[in-house]
C-alpha cells in the first residue's frame, strides 16, 4: 500500500436532511443545506488551495487564499466561510483568482524559511503545496524585512515540537484544542505580523502548559511548526495501515504509518466511529514501548523461581509447559488447572485461550481481569436489562440533555470520548458529576457541572436509592416508559422500597455526606431535564456492592425512560482496549462466549460438537477462588496471558501466597512483569502492532487490529496458544485469527453476521449482528429489553465491612491519571512518564496539616493490610477524611494495601475503599524492600548454556 | 478452620445480606441460586451448612442446595433469551 494523506474536506460535514443543488467549475453537486463551497468542492474531487481551513474545525477565514467567484455575488469570497445555496454557480480558478492567490502566498513565503529540501515536512506540507498550486515562482519582497526565521523550537514535549519559525499563524492548532480536544491550552497572542502561537505559561512551553498532548493541534499544522519527533528522526512515511488503539476502552482508531518496518508516526483515521478523527497521548505517542529494551523475546524456563530463568527455545518451552500440566493433571485432576484471558489481548487470542482451558485443560477455571474492573457490569446489566454492555455508541453523546458521571473520571481514562462530551457540555447539555473528588469535569474551561455530589465512599447505592426516592415521590417517573417496557410487579415492588422515609436524601445525608438539597436538585434534573445518559467506570463496580449500584444506575434509568434512544442510556465506560471483548468471547468461569451460562445442556452441546471434546457442567473458580484454591493445595496450575495480577489485583500478599503455591505458572507477555517473578515458564508475546485480530470497545464495537510489522518475539499470541494446545494433543490447525473469528461467529449468535472480510470492508460493526439486526445496533433495547421486559430490583445499601476506626481513620480510593495505562507495563516504558514519574498520595490540606505533611513528603500509607510509602500531594481536589492514589508504578504497590473485600455478587476487588492511616515517613518500608530484593532475584536470567 | 473456609462463609453471608430487602424463604432461594450458579464445586462442598458464623439465611440456603437440588432461577440471572426474537438477540 502506498503512502497518501487522509483527504481533507475543508470545513466539517454538516448533518442536514435538506440538500442543496449547484454547479462548481461546470459540474453539478448535492450536498447536505450548510455545507461550504469549500467542501462542496471537495466532494467532487476539486481541490480549491486553503490554509487556514481544515474538516476538523470550523472554518476562519483568515488566509484569504480559498477565494472564488460567484455568480452574481460582488468580490471574492472565501469558499471555507461561505454556505452553498440553491442553484450558486461557482468558478474556482480564474486569472483574477490567480493573481489574488498569488500575492497572498508570497506574503506568506516571505516570512518563511525556505529550508524546505532539509525540513522533515518536505513532501508533507500544505504551505508547500499551496505554494504549487498557485503557481508561486518568486518572492518580490524579499527576506531583507522583519520576520520571524531564526525562533528557538520548543521542544519540552516529549513526542512532538514547536517551530515558532515555520508557523504561519492559521490558528488551526488553536481551534483544534479549542474545538477538537476541548483543552483550550493554545492562544494566538498579539495581533497582526506580531502575533504568534503560545501555550499561554510563564515558561510559555508545551510540557509545563495546560496541553494534553492529544496530539490534535499536530494533525491539524499544515506546516512543519507543529510536528511529531518521530517524523524528524526516520523520515516520511512510505506506507500506512489502519488499525486499533490497544490502551483503552475508547477503542480509536489510528493509521500506523510505516517507513518500512519502522512506525513513524499513528495518525488518528478520521473514518474511525469511535474516535471520528481523535486521539489522546497513549495511543496517539506512546508506542514506543514495543521496541523497549525490557522486552523479552525469547521463551524461558525454570524449575523453581529461586532459580535463575533459562533462555529456551520455542519448542522446549512449550514441550516442557505441556509435559507439566499434563502431570499435575494426572496427578491433581483437571480442576487443578486454570487459566487467565486478557483484556489486552484480541478477541481471537482470548477465545482460544477459553477454550484451550474449557476444551484442554477440562475445567472451567478461566477469568479474566474484568473480574477486577467490570465483572459487576455483567451481572447487573444482565439481571435488569438481559444484556452485559453498554446501550448506546458514542455519537449518542451528542443528542443528551443531561449526563450524569457516576465513580468515573473520563478526561483522564476515557480523554478521546470525554473530548466528544464536553463539545456537548459546551452546546449545553447538563452535567451532574456523582464521585468522592472534584475531577476535571466538575470545572473545566466552559464547563461547569450543575451538581456535583461529592460522596462518602462506599455510599454509591445509598446515594442512587435517594435520587430515585425523589423521583418516585415527586411523581417524576415516566409512568408509560414503565407500564409497557417493564415488568409491573417489580417496579412497584421497587418503588414502595425506596419511598420509604429511610431512603429518603435527608434521612441518608450522614451516611452519604452529600448535601440532600443538592442531591434533590440532581435527581429532578436528570428525570426532567430531557434525555438523560448515564456513564459509570470502575467507581461505581469497584465495591463491595458494585453490582447493586449498577443495577441501581439501571433502575434509574429505566424509571426515568431514558432506554432505548440515542441521547439516553446506561454507558460502561471500559477499562482496557478489549474488556468489552473478554467478556464477550467467554472469559468468566460461568459463562460461554455470549454470555451463556455454562450449565445451559443445549449451549454446552454446540460447543462440544464443534470442538469435539466435553465440557464441565459446573462453573469454575474465579481469579481470587484459584488463589485460595492454590493456598489449600487443590488449584496447582496456571497459564497467563497478558495480565499482571500481581500488580492489578488487591491484597498483594495474598496473591503472592496464591502464586507461590503452584507448582506451575505460566506467564505470556511482553515483560517480565511482577506475575512472572514467580513463574516457571515465560512466553514471550508480541504487541498490538506484531498481529491481527479484533478488538471490541466500550460500545460494543468489533474493531480490526492489523500487523504492521513482524512479531519481534516470532509468534502472534493466538499462535503461541495454539503450539500449547497441540503440544496437549488438542490438534489445532488454525491459520489467521478470520478463522478463529468464524468459530466464534458459528458459536455465538451476537456475531453471527461478524466475518472478518467484512470488518475489513465496512471498518467496524456493533453486536448484535445478526438476522433481526444484519448491520450491528449502535443503540440497544430500542423496541424491546433483551430480556423482553426490564426488570426492577431493590438494591438494599449495605455498608461495607471495611471500616474506618481510630487506627485507619481515612478512607483511601484509587484510580488511573491520563498518561498512564492499568499497572503501566507499557506507557512507564515510554515518554509518557514526563507526566507522571511516580504514584503520589492526594490528600486534603487539613489531613495532611493534621499529620504535619507537605507537598512532596514521604508517606507511610498504612492499612490493615500492609503498608507502603510515597509522597504526598496535598490538594483540595479531594475532600477531607478522602486520600486517593494511581496504582501504575510497582514500586509503590499500592495493591498492598487494598483489602480483600470484594462485590457481593461477583468477587470484583472493593478497590475504592480502603481504611488506612497516613503517617510522615523517611523511606521504603519492609515490604518494599523485600520485595525489590525477590523482583532483582527472580528476573535473573542465565546466560549459561544448558548442559 | 482454613482461611479458605473462613472466607466462604464471609461470600455466603454477604450474598445473603444483599438479598435482605426479600423475605427470609425468598432471600434463602436467592442465595441459593447465587450459589448454585456462580461457585465452583469444591467452594460448594466447602461448606456444609452447619457453620455456626452463617446467617441464617445463608444456612437456609445450603440445606435447599443440598436437599432440595437446584432451585428455581431468582435473580433472573440465569433466564436465557430466545435468540434473534423480535428484534433482541441473546446478546449476552
Ligand atoms: S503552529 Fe501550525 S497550526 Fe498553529 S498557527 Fe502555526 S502553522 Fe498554524
Ligand atoms: S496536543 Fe492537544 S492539548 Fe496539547 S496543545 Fe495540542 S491540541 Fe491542545
Ligand atoms: S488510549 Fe483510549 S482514548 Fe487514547 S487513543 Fe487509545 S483508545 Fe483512544
Ligand atoms: S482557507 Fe479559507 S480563508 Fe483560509
Amino acid at each position: 500500500m502506498g503512502y497518501a494523506k487522509q483527504p481533507d474536506f475543508g470545513t466539517p460535514e454538516v448533518r442536514s436532511d435538506r440538500t442543496v443543488t449547484l454547479s462548481i467549475d461546470g459540474r453539478e453537486v448535492t450536498v447536505p443545506e450548510g455545507t461550504s463551497v469549500m467542501r462542496a468542492a471537495a466532494e467532487i474531487g476539486g481541490d480549491i488551495p486553503k490554509l487556514c481551513a481544515t474538516d476538523m474545525v470550523k472554518s476562519f477565514g483568515s488566509c484569504r487564499l480559498c477565494l472564488v467567484e460567484v455568480e452574481g455575488m460582488r468580490g471574492t469570497p472565501a469558499s471555507c466561510t461561505t454556505p452553498v445555496t440553491e442553484g450558486m454557480v461557482v468558478k474556482t480558478q480564474t486569472p483574477r483568482l490567480e493573481k489574488l492567490r498569488r500575492g497572498v502566498m508570497e506574503l506568506y513565503i516571505s516570512d518563511h524559511p525556505l529550508d524546505c529540501l532539509t525540513c522533515s515536512a518536505n513532501n508533507d506540507c500544505e504551505l508547500q503545496d499551496a505554494a504549487a498550486d498557485v503557481g508561486l515562482r518568486d518572492v518580490r519582497y524579499g527576506y531583507d524585512g522583519a520576520h520571524h526565521l531564526g525562533q528557538a523550537p520548543d521542544v519540552s514535549n516529549p513526542y512532538f515540537l514547536f517551530a515558532p519559525d515555520k508557523c504561519i499563524v492559521c490558528s488551526r492548532c488553536v481551534r483544534a484544542c479549542d474545538e477538537v480536544q476541548g483543552t483550550l491550552a493554545l492562544t494566538v497572542d498579539g495581533r497582526g505580523f506580531a502575533s504568534k502561537i503560545s501555550a499561554g505559561t510563564t515558561e510559555d512551553d508545551f510540557l509545563s502548559s495546560e496541553c494534553v498532548s492529544c496530539g490534535a493541534c499536530v494533525q491539524a499544522c499544515p506546516t512543519s511548526a507543529l510536528m511529531e519527533k518521530s517524523v524528524k528522526e526516520h523520515g516520511k512515511p512510505e506506507r500506512s495501515v489502519v488499525t486499533t488503539c490497544a490502551y483503552c476502552g475508547v477503542g480509536c482508531t489510528f493509521r500506523a504509518e510505516m517507513r518500512g518496518e519502522q512506525l513513524v508516526r499513528m495518525v488518528p483515521w478520521k473514518e474511525g466511529k469511535a474516535n471520528r478523527g481523535h486521539s489522546c497521548v497513549k495511543g496517539r505517542f506512546a508506542w514506543g514501548y514495543a521496541n523497549h529494551k525490557d522486552r523479552i523475546t525469547s521463551p524461558m524456563i525454570r524449575d523453581s523461581i529461586d532459580e535463575p530463568w533459562r533462555e529456551v527455545s520455542w519448542a522446549e518451552a512449550i514441550s516442557y509447559a505441556a509435559g507439566r500440566l499434563k502431570d499435575i493433571r494426572a496427578e491433581h485432576g483437571a480442576r487443578a488447572l486454570g487459566g487467565i484471558t486478557s483484556s489486552r489481548c484480541t478477541n481471537e487470542e482470548t477465545f482460544l485461550v477459553q477454550k484451550l482451558v474449557r476444551g484442554g485443560f477440562g475445567s472451567n477455571n478461566v477469568d479474566t481481569c474484568a473480574r477486577v474492573c467490570h465483572s459487576p457490569t455483567g451481572y447487573g446489566l444482565k439481571t435488569t436489562f438481559g444484556t452485559s454492555a453498554g446501550t448506546q455508541d458514542f455519537d449518542s453523546v451528542e443528542h443528551s440533555d443531561v449526563i450524569l458521571v457516576i465513580g468515573a473520571n473520563p478526561t483522564d481514562a476515557h480523554p478521546v470520548f470525554a473530548s466528544r462530551m464536553k463539545r456537548r457540555l459546551r452546546q449545553g447539555a447538563k452535567l451532574i458529576v456523582i464521585d468522592p473528588r472534584r475531577i476535571d469535569l466538575v470545572r473545566s474551561p466552559h464547563i461547569e457541572a450543575a451538581h456535583h455530589l461529592p460522596l462518602q465512599p462506599g455510599t454509591n447505592v445509598a446515594v442512587l436509592t435517594a435520587m430515585a426516592h425523589v423521583i418516585v415521590t415527586e411523581g417524576l417517573v415516566d409512568a408509560k416508559f414503565v407500564q409497557e417496557r417493564c415488568e409491573v410487579d417489580a417496579f412497584e415492588d421497587w418503588a414502595r422500597f425506596v419511598s420509604d422515609e429511610s431512603h429518603s436524601p435527608e434521612r441518608l445525608e450522614p451516611v452519604t455526606r452529600v448535601p440532600a438539597e443538592e442531591l434533590r436538585a440532581a435527581a429532578r434534573l436528570f428525570a426532567t431535564g430531557g434525555n438523560g445518559a448515564i456513564y459509570y467506570g470502575l467507581g461505581v463496580t469497584e465495591h463491595s456492592q458494585g453490582s447493586s449500584t449498577v443495577m441501581a444506575i439501571a433502575n434509574l434509568a429505566m424509571a426515568t425512560g431514558n432506554i432505548g434512544r440515542p441521547g439516553v442510556g446506561v454507558n460502561p465506560l471500559r477499562g482496557q482496549n478489549n474488556v468489552q471483548g473478554a467478556c464477550d468471547m467467554g472469559s468468566f468461569p460461568h459463562e460461554l462466549s455470549g454470555y451463556r451460562h455454562i450449565s445451559d445442556a443445549e449451549t454446552r452441546a454446540l460447543f462440544e460438537q464443534d470442538w469435539g471434546v466435553t465440557l464441565d457442567a459446573e462453573p469454575g473458580l474465579r481469579i481470587n477462588n484459584m488463589l485460595d484454591a492454590a493456598c489449600d493445595g487443590t488449584f496447582r496450575a496456571i497459564y497467563i496471558q497478558g495480565e499482571d495480577i500481581l500488580q492489578s489485583d488487591p491484597d498483594t500478599k495474598h496473591v503472592a501466597a496464591g502464586l507461590e503455591a503452584m507448582d506451575c505458572v505460566i506467564v505470556h507477555d511482553l515483560f517480565l512483569n511482577e506475575t512472572a517473578n514467580y513463574a516457571h515458564v515465560f512466553l514471550p508475546g508480541s504487541t498490538f502492532l506484531e498481529k491481527d485480530g479484533t478488538f471490541t470497545n466500550a460500545e460494543r464495537r468489533i474493531q480490526p487490529v492489523r500487523r504492521v510489522m513482524d512479531p519481534a518475539n516470532g509468534y502472534e499470541d493466538w499462535q503461541v496458544t495454539q503450539l500449547l494446545a497441540n503440544a496437549m494433543g488438542l490438534g489445532w490447525d488454525y491459520g489467521h485469527p478470520s478463522e478463529i473469528l468464524a468459530e466464534i461467529a458459528r458459536l455465538t449468535p451476537t456475531f453471527a453476521g461478524v466475518t472478518w472480510e467484512r470488518l475489513c470492508a465496512v471498518g467496524s460493526l456493533q453486536w448484535p449482528v445478526n438476522e433481526a439486526n444484519p448491520d450491528g445496533a449502535p443503540v440497544m433495547h430500542i423496541d424491546g429489553f433483551v430480556r423482553g421486559k426490564g426488570h426492577f430490583v431493590v438494591t438494599e445499601y449495605v455498608p461495607t465491612d471495611e471500616k474506618t476506626g481510630p487506627r485507619f481513620p481515612l478512607l483511601l480510593t484509587t484510580g488511573r491519571i491520563l498518561s498512564h495505562y492499568n499497572v503501566g507495563a507499557q506507557t512507564r516504558r515510554t515518554a509518557n512518564t514526563a507526566w507522571h514519574p511516580e504514584d503520589l498520595l492526594e490528600m486534603h490540606p487539613v489531613d495532611a496539616e493534621n499529620r504535619g505533611l507537605k507537598d512532596g513528603d514521604w508517606a507511610r500509607l498504612a492499612s490493615r493490610k500492609g503498608e507502603t510509602t510515597l509522597r504526598v500531594k496535598v490538594t483540595e481536589r479531594v475532600a477531607p477524611g478522602v486520600v486517593y492514589t494511581t496504582f501504575h508504578h510497582p514500586e509503590t504497590q499500592a495493591n498492598v494495601v487494598t483489602t480483600d473485600y470484594s462485590d457481593w455478587a461477583t468477587n470484583c476487588p472493593e478497590y475504592k475503599v480502603t481504611a488506612v492511616q497516613v503517617a510522615p515517613s523517611n523511606g521504603p518500608t519492609d515490604w518494599q524492600e523485600d520485595y525489590a530484593d525477590l523482583s532483582e532475584r527472580s528476573r535473573r536470567i542465565s546466560h549459561e548454556p544448558a548442559e | 478452620m482454613s482461611n479458605t473456609h473462613a472466607r466462604l462463609i464471609y461470600m455466603a453471608n454477604q450474598i445473603a445480606r444483599n438479598f435482605s430487602a426479600l423475605d427470609h424463604e425468598a432471600a434463602a432461594m436467592a442465595t441459593a441460586d447465587h450459589i448454585q450458579q456462580f461457585w465452583d464445586p469444591r467452594m460448594k462442598a466447602g461448606i456444609s451448612g452447619d457453620e455456626p458464623d452463617l446467617s441464617p439465611v445463608a444456612a437456609r440456603a445450603f440445606v435447599i442446595l443440598r436437599t432440595e437440588g437446584e432451585p428455581p432461577p431468582q435473580t433472573r440471572a440465569t433466564v436465557f433469551n430466545p435468540v434473534d426474537e423480535g428484534g433482541r438477540s441473546d446478546a449476552g
